[in-house]
């Protein structure tokens, strides 16, 4: 292409919006779900997750597109490992240095990082054929369209399991206890993590009828 | 698509793998020192926490400093180690001097129980066990221990915390466990572990496990017998152990070893105090 594309063209931004919307790598594409369950019983982990995925996914899409033309196709994926696993280190131990409590938290998780399948299927289906400045904004939105739908769920599962917001007491303030409700206990479990997924699967699709499969 | 060569692969592999581990050890190396203070701050919680003193990672310092009046570093003959600070000890290589020390018994003591097998091992295997050089390693090893103790002053009592560590299924655990002066009442425990299966042995960490500790006798008619942790449920009121958790048997039995192991070789500390 001989003319030069604006950095936010309609069509760099549509990467940046559609995995929010008709194109969620969970609720669309249900890539992610086990992380997605993991570490949404609190929102504090949850939004650390969203951030640390949108990170891995956006500097590797970007290293990976820098690369394109270099990476021998016979070991694409041990280089798109390899550099999906430097970058997930590098959080690792910045979590581990300035979020401790959060990176205990999450545990195992982080490093797990590695085998979410969003990361690896943007590399292979996106950022291996495109420049770098579209691959950045697709490892972002699809980072984000993971974060949000994270965030979402977790947002349920701890007012509802545990009473609080961010760990703070919002049911306790509003005096809600007084009136014999209780704390749901299951909301804390895996379980509740995948009905509410569903949950937000099937508001998605009400609302979205490009999304439904017809039979 | 590009043809590639052999050569250009092995090549391109090659750099890709010195670079990224040139470029994470650099970053490991300069995090360092950060995650440090991080851990000694957490280790700071769990000996307070391990005397029901509940810190942040803000106060935790400040906070340690006002409770644990005084800590040193012991030998197995109880003897004060001069230089040594408590929070400085590696316990990692003090559970491999245990292993060690297990082992070299393990080694006399088959010679001695079991003349047949030392009779087919002489057949078939030339080397000896020569006991006495045994015997002078486990000495040896034994001397080279180092035992953390913290004395805690809290409501006009003084408490003794003692660093635990030991195995669980998948990584290490480890904890604290208070005494109260008697060297044989258990004031607090608290226990952690790196990789136990969530649900399950993790729950080691939850104050339903640790809590039940408070109460209980690690003497029983006048010999050590550490803390059972009992599979299939104990009752509250017996003082020598705690319930187990269903489905963490091997973490469960971990934490049982870790008890008595490292209370174990903190005998002669006990006595000299009790007396």
């Amino acid at each position: 292409m001989s003319h030069k594309e604006s950095l936010f063209s309609s069509k760099n931004l549509k990467l940046l919006r559609d995995p929010l919307g008709a194109n969620n790598p969970i609720t669309v594409q249900v890539l992610g779900i086990c992380s997605a369950l993991a570490v949404t019983v609190k929102l504090e982990p949850s939004i650390v997750m969203a951030l640390s995925v949108t990170a891995v996914t956006a500097l590797s899409n970007v290293v990976i597109s820098l690369l394109r033309s270099y990476i021998p196709p016979r070991i694409r994926i041990i280089v798109q490992l390899t550099v999906i696993a430097a970058m997930v280190i590098l959080v690792d131990q910045a979590l581990k240095a300035y979020a401790y409590d959060v990176s205990k938290q999450l545990s195992v998780f982080v490093g797990l990082i590695i085998t979410n399948c969003i990361i690896m299927g943007r590399l292979e289906a996106f950022a291996l054929g495109n420049k770098p400045w579209p691959s950045f904004l697709d490892g972002v939105g699809n980072g984000a369209g993971y974060g949000m739908t994270l965030v979402i769920v977790a947002f349920f599962r701890e007012l509802l399991g545990s009473g609080t917001l961010f760990g703070y007491p919002v049911l306790e303030k509003i005096g809600l206890y007084k009136t014999g409700y209780e704390n749901n206990g299951l909301m804390i479990l895996p379980p509740m993590a995948l009905v509410t997924v569903g949950i937000i699967i099937w508001i998605q699709r009400s609302k979205n009828s490009g999304l439904q499969e017809s039979h | 698509m590009k043809n590639f060569s052999n050569t250009y692969i092995f090549i391109f592999s090659a750099v890709m793998v010195v670079l990224v581990a040139a470029l994470l050890s650099f970053v490991a190396m300069q995090l360092k020192p950060v995650q440090e203070i991080n851990i000694r701050v957490e280790t700071m919680q769990n000996i307070l926490h391990s005397v029901h003193v509940q810190s942040t990672t803000r106060n935790a310092e400040e906070l340690f400093h006002q409770y644990v009046t005084d800590s040193y570093v012991i030998n197995p003959a109880g003897e004060r180690l001069e230089g040594e600070q408590a929070i400085e000890v590696d316990l990692k290589k003090e559970v491999a001097k245990m292993d060690r020390i297990k082992n070299l018994k393990a080694q006399v003591q088959e010679q001695r129980v079991s003349p047949f097998k030392a009779f087919i091992g002489r057949i078939f295997t030339p080397k000896q066990v020569d006991q006495q050089a045994v015997n002078e390693d486990i000495q040896q090893t034994l001397s080279d221990r180092k035992l953390p103790v913290y004395v805690v002053q809290k409501d006009n009592k003084s408490y003794y915390v003692f660093p635990l560590r030991g195995k669980g299924l998948w990584g290490p655990v480890w904890g604290f466990i208070s005494l109260e002066e008697d060297m044989n009442t258990v004031y607090g425990a608290v226990f952690d572990h790196k990789t136990e299966t969530p649900g399950l042995g993790a729950e080691i960490s939850q104050d339903w496990f640790s809590e039940p500790f408070q109460g209980k006798k690690i003497v029983r008619d006048n010999t050590f017998t550490s803390i059972e942790v009992v599979k299939g449920g104990t009752d509250a009121s017996n003082p020598y152990g705690v319930d187990a958790i269903s489905g963490g048997t091997i973490t469960s039995k971990g934490v049982q070893a870790m008890l008595y192991d490292c209370l174990n070789s903190y005998q002669t500390f006990f006595e000299q105090h009790r007396n």
